[in-house]
This record gives C-alpha cells, sequence and structure tokens, in this order.
C-alpha cells in the first residue's frame, strides 16, 4: 500500500441509451441518459471493475474534482483513489448518477424528449430495482460481465445488496455500510415531514417551478435541515455546537435570528443544499427508499434474499447511526449467517452518526481497506 | 505456534467449516485455511483484530460472546473453538451450551487452575496466583471464570456434554505425571467435546 494520493481532474461523460427502460411502476421511458464518471484502468479482463452506488444527495462525482479551482472534491475521495481503500491504481471505478437524479442522468429536471419541455412531477417515480436495471445495462454497455465489487453506503449500500441478490452471477463483492435491508416506520415518518416541507413552499407550484422560474428553495431547505439531523447524532451534535450561542448574548436573541451555533449550521446546509438539488428529485429518490425491501421476491424472507447471494460480504455499521442503526445490519449478518454465507461485519465506534461512512473514521478505513486488498481482481 | 493449538488443528479434518470464538488476529484460521482448507469464521471484538484478521483474508464477524450467541443456527459449523477465552466469559456454561449447538463438535482449551503451581501459591502464600502465563491480580484481571480439569468435567456432566477426547499441556519435567494427574500437573487443558447423542 503507497501514500494515498489524489486522483487529479476528473470528467463526467455523458451516455445515452435508446432502449425502453419499463420501470417497476409499470411506466416505460423511451430511452434515457446516464451521466458517469470513471477513475483507473480496466483492464484487459474486464475483471477489476468496481461500481460504486450513492446515496440520497449523491451522484455520479464519488472523487477527484472537476477543475483545479474546485473547492471540494467528489463524495468519496477519501475512500477511492491511488492508494485508498477503493484503490484506483489496481481498480477501474464506475459511478453514475441514477435516473430520476438532477446532476445529468434523465431526471426531472432534464427534458421529456416526447414533448421537449422540462419533465417536471411527470418524470415517473423509480425505485432502487430501477437503478440497479439501469446500472446492468451500463454494465454491458461497458463490457463488465462481473464486477470485481459493488459497493455502497446508506442508500447505495441497498443498491449493492439488491445487486448481489439479484444478479449474483455478476457481483464477486459486495459492500453494504450503514445500510438496512428495509425502512423503519421512523425512517419513512422523517422522509414523509421532508416531503410535507417541500409540497407546503408556495414555490413548489404544483411541481412546475421549473416551467415558472422558481425554486421552492424554503421547502427543499427545510426538508434537508431534517434529514441532516438525521444523519448525526446527538452526542456528535453537543461536542461539535453544545449551546454555543452565534454572536450575541442569548437575551438579545430576537424570535426570527439564529441563536444558536447549530441553527446557523442547519440553515446553512439547508440553504447550499436547496441551491444544488431538485425538489421533485428528492420526492423521487426518498420515496424510491421508503418502499425499498430487499426480501420483495423472496417471500419476505430476509435468510432467503441473503441465500441468493453469491459474493463475499461486507458489512459496516456506525455505533452511533440511529438512521440506519448497527442493529439494521446485524439483521443483515445474522441472515447471511443463517444462509451459511461468507460475511465480515463491523461496527465502527464513532460519534459522527449516519454520515460517518463518507468520512476517515479509526478503525473504518483501515478495515475497508484491509478488506478491498483481499478483493481479487 | 501454542502447543494448545497444534492440538487443536490436528482434530480438525479436512474442509470443515469452523468457528473461532475469540479469534484474535485471525492468524489461527488463516492457518487452518491453508493446512485444512476450511471454511472459517471468527468472532471478536477488538477492532485492531478485526483489521488484522481482515488483511488475512479470514471473515471475521464483530460480536459479543457475553451478548449471546442465538443468531447463529443449530448445527451450522462442523467445529466450534474457543481457545483460551473461557476463563474471559461472563457465562462460561451458556457459552458452552452455545457451542456444542451451532458445532457437530467444539474444541475447548483453558488454563488449569487446579494446576499445581496455582496451588502451591494459593496454599503457601495465600494469595491469588500471579504467574508468566497468568500475569494480572485477581482485581485488574479479564479472567473472571478460572476452573480446574475437574470443574470443567463436572459442567460437561452438568449441562450433557460429552467428552470426545481430551489432551494435557505441561512442563517437560511433569510430562509423564500429568497422564495420572492432569488436574495436578496441566497447565492447559484442551477438550474435544459434543452435545450428548440422547439429550
Amino acid at each position: 500500500m503507497g501514500t494515498p494520493g489524489d486522483i487529479g481532474i476528473v470528467t463526467p461523460v455523458q451516455l445515452r441509451f435508446d432502449d425502453v427502460l419499463t420501470l417497476t411502476s409499470g411506466k416505460t421511458l423511451s430511452g434515457f441518459e446516464l451521466t458517469m464518471e470513471s477513475y483507473g484502468v480496466l483492464n484487459e479482463d474486464r475483471s477489476n471493475a468496481v461500481l460504486v452506488c450513492h446515496a440520497l444527495s449523491g451522484n455520479h462525482h464519488a472523487a477527484g474534482r472537476h477543475s483545479p479551482a474546485d473547492r471540494k472534491a467528489g463524495w468519496w475521495d477519501l475512500h477511492i483513489g491511488p492508494g485508498k481503500a477503493i484503490d484506483t491504481d489496481r481498480f477501474h471505478v464506475v459511478c453514475i448518477n441514477n435516473i430520476g437524479g438532477c446532476d445529468g442522468s434523465s431526471g426531472p429536471n432534464t427534458s421529456n424528449p416526447e414533448t421537449g419541455e422540462v419533465w417536471g412531477p411527470e418524470f415517473p417515480q423509480v425505485a432502487v430495482e430501477d437503478w440497479v436495471h439501469t446500472q446492468v445495462l451500463l454494465a454491458d454497455r461497458l463490457g463488465i460481465d462481473i464486477w470485481a465489487a459493488v459497493v455502497g453506503g446508506s442508500l447505495g449500500g441497498m443498491q449493492a445488496l439488491y445487486w448481489a441478490t439479484q444478479y449474483p452471477d455478476r457481483v464477486r463483492n459486495c459492500v453494504a455500510m450503514a445500510a438496512a435491508p428495509w425502512l423503519t416506520a421512523q425512517n419513512i415518518a422523517f422522509n414523509e415531514i421532508a416531503r410535507q416541507a417541500i409540497l407546503a413552499d408556495p414555490d413548489w407550484l404544483s411541481g412546475q417551478y421549473q416551467r415558472q422560474s422558481a425554486t421552492p428553495t424554503r421547502g427543499l431547505s427545510l426538508a434537508r435541515m431534517v434529514g441532516h439531523l438525521t444523519y448525526m447524532s446527538a452526542d456528535g451534535m453537543s461536542d461539535r455546537f453544545g449551546r454555543d450561542v452565534r454572536d450575541r448574548p442569548l437575551d438579545a436573541a430576537d424570535d426570527q435570528e439564529t441563536v444558536f451555533q447549530v441553527e446557523s449550521y442547519l440553515r446553512y446546509q439547508g440553504q447550499q443544499f436547496s441551491t444544488r438539488f431538485d425538489a421533485n428529485t428528492y420526492l423521487l429518490m426518498t420515496r424510491a427508499l421508503d418502499r425499498f425491501d430487499i426480501t420483495a421476491g423472496f417471500g419476505g424472507s430476509l435468510k432467503a434474499a441473503m441465500a441468493a447471494t453469491r459474493s463475499r460480504m461486507l458489512i459496516v455499521s456506525f455505533s452511533s447511526d440511529w438512521r440506519f442503526s448497527p442493529a439494521r445490519s446485524r439483521e443483515l449478518v445474522d441472515a447471511l449467517l443463517a444462509a451459511d454465507r461468507p460475511v465480515t461485519y463491523a461496527e465502527i465506534q464513532t460519534d459522527a452518526g449516519h454520515d460517518a461512512f463518507l468520512l476517515d473514521e479509526p478503525g473504518y478505513t483501515d478495515l475497508f481497506q484491509a478488506w478491498m486488498a483481499r478483493v481479487a481482481i | 505456534m501454542r502447543y494448545d493449538l497444534t492440538q487443536v488443528e490436528a482434530w480438525i479434518t479436512e474442509g470443515s467449516r469452523v468457528l473461532d470464538l475469540g479469534c484474535g488476529d485471525g492468524s489461527f484460521l488463516d492457518r487452518l485455511q491453508r493446512t485444512r482448507r476450511v471454511r472459517g469464521l471468527g468472532l471478536e471484538l477488538d477492532p485492531q483484530n478485526l483489521i488484522a484478521a481482515t488483511r488475512l483474508g479470514v471473515d471475521i464477524v464483530q460480536q459479543d460472546m457475553d451478548q449471546g450467541l442465538s443468531n447463529f443456527p443449530d448445527n451450522s459449523f462442523d467445529i466450534v473453538v474457543l481457545a483460551h477465552a473461557l476463563q474471559v466469559l461472563n457465562r462460561p456454561d451458556q457459552v458452552l451450551r452455545d457451542m456444542v449447538r451451532i458445532g457437530n463438535e467444539a474444541v475447548v482449551t483453558f488454563p488449569n487452575f487446579g494446576h499445581w503451581r496455582c496451588r502451591l501459591h494459593l496454599g503457601l502464600q495465600g494469595r491469588m496466583p500471579v504467574s508468566e502465563v497468568l500475569p494480572y491480580r485477581w482485581f485488574d484481571t479479564p479472567n473472571i471464570h478460572f476452573c480446574t480439569v475437574r470443574d470443567f468435567e463436572a459442567l460437561c456432566h452438568e449441562l450433557n456434554i460429552e467428552i470426545i477426547d481430551r489432551d494435557m499441556v505441561s512442563g517437560t519435567a511433569t510430562q509423564l505425571f500429568k497422564q495420572w494427574f492432569p488436574n495436578l500437573f496441566a497447565s492447559t487443558a484442551i477438550y474435544r467435546i459434543r452435545a450428548c447423542a440422547a439429550s
């Protein structure tokens, strides 16, 4: 293992698929586009390809920078690159923006080829199954019969699990971090609050905001604030913000102003998100998340679903993650054990909450790296 | 390799499914995977051991044995190993019961507290034994449930566990005596056990 380095400048590519895509909802797309980034060289046997699946607010830009002036690198740059866990000196890494997304692939903010108008709320509801289906079509296009690994965290982990259960012969190794076999009532409830925040925004305009040059930024901001809260832990927030106030004494506070640092932080997160994310996509993505159930198609049996896999499995949870708690990962691990499938499982001690999978936590990075180093190519 | 592990290895058949409880850095399972082509799984708590075992390509699950092993199905392994860890468990009896339920067979190794040195230490000095093998003092030791060879056999009887085979480790000077007086001369006891067929 060398000194971990940067990938450098990366450029996304746009891929057009003319196949008619029938979605799980029964609706069809006459064709679709995927925005993709890839890092590292695909070997002659095409045996070193790793698919990275993104989570709710992620996209194809997993690592590197688009220009030297870019302030931030891709969302998983800590773990993708030369000498990193997903080592681009060994692997050819592929990451796409899922359909229904808002960063280049076909989605509500792109135009409907049949009408020439922006899709908006008319873009059909997509599901995790549809994302994986388009990823299969992508793999076929790229000539990748078998992924060396399919890897993801959170909603990305669910895609990885779905790959392993539905396309067992095409996944040699599977990594699911901070994931769950399905969402709990509490998970769905938080997503519903986020959706209602968007729907209550006067600029929502029944989802036609783009045609009227409006943006439901307040709703989207509030949705993100709720979401972001569930990605952090109570201890992590106490450590980071405590009861620190912003810049003036507490008794001088006006109700309408942010007083505590944590308020200011959440508002900033919400604001940032509302300028880069699409509200229709947020509704689609959260609904896809709510409806996901890895046991669908296996008679509701998690053991049967895990028995269908043929991959080496790495399941990782984070102690302070209450969105997809370690207990949810244990359900996956226990089902794999019951099905006599090979699995490695770690619960990383951290107060970084659900988002810890994006970070460099003690014990996590080394384990991820050690496990990926054993992925044969 | 520790002598008790050499003996355990000898009892493991080619290609079997092995669960190693408290597998440490995974080096024993790694060895078995190479010498016996076993399908191994380790259980550990320590994060550094998790990383070390993963580096070796040993599958490992982070789990606390003291919280139970009920997530493992009956007879899901050919052999379940507990090497030098019996004495650190909160409830060794419950883990033993689970071991013979999960494995067709189980192997347990533990330091024999009935060894003459321990007895001498306690008998003459009136203090809890501290030795090179067991370097802790009574208040800071992770070894909370010491037992003797006779204690262990009595517990097996109580739990309806059959002793298939046993082997004792002792110092070279007492090699001969350990066969006749294992409880006095064995420093480490190694047992191969299984659930009684009738139970």
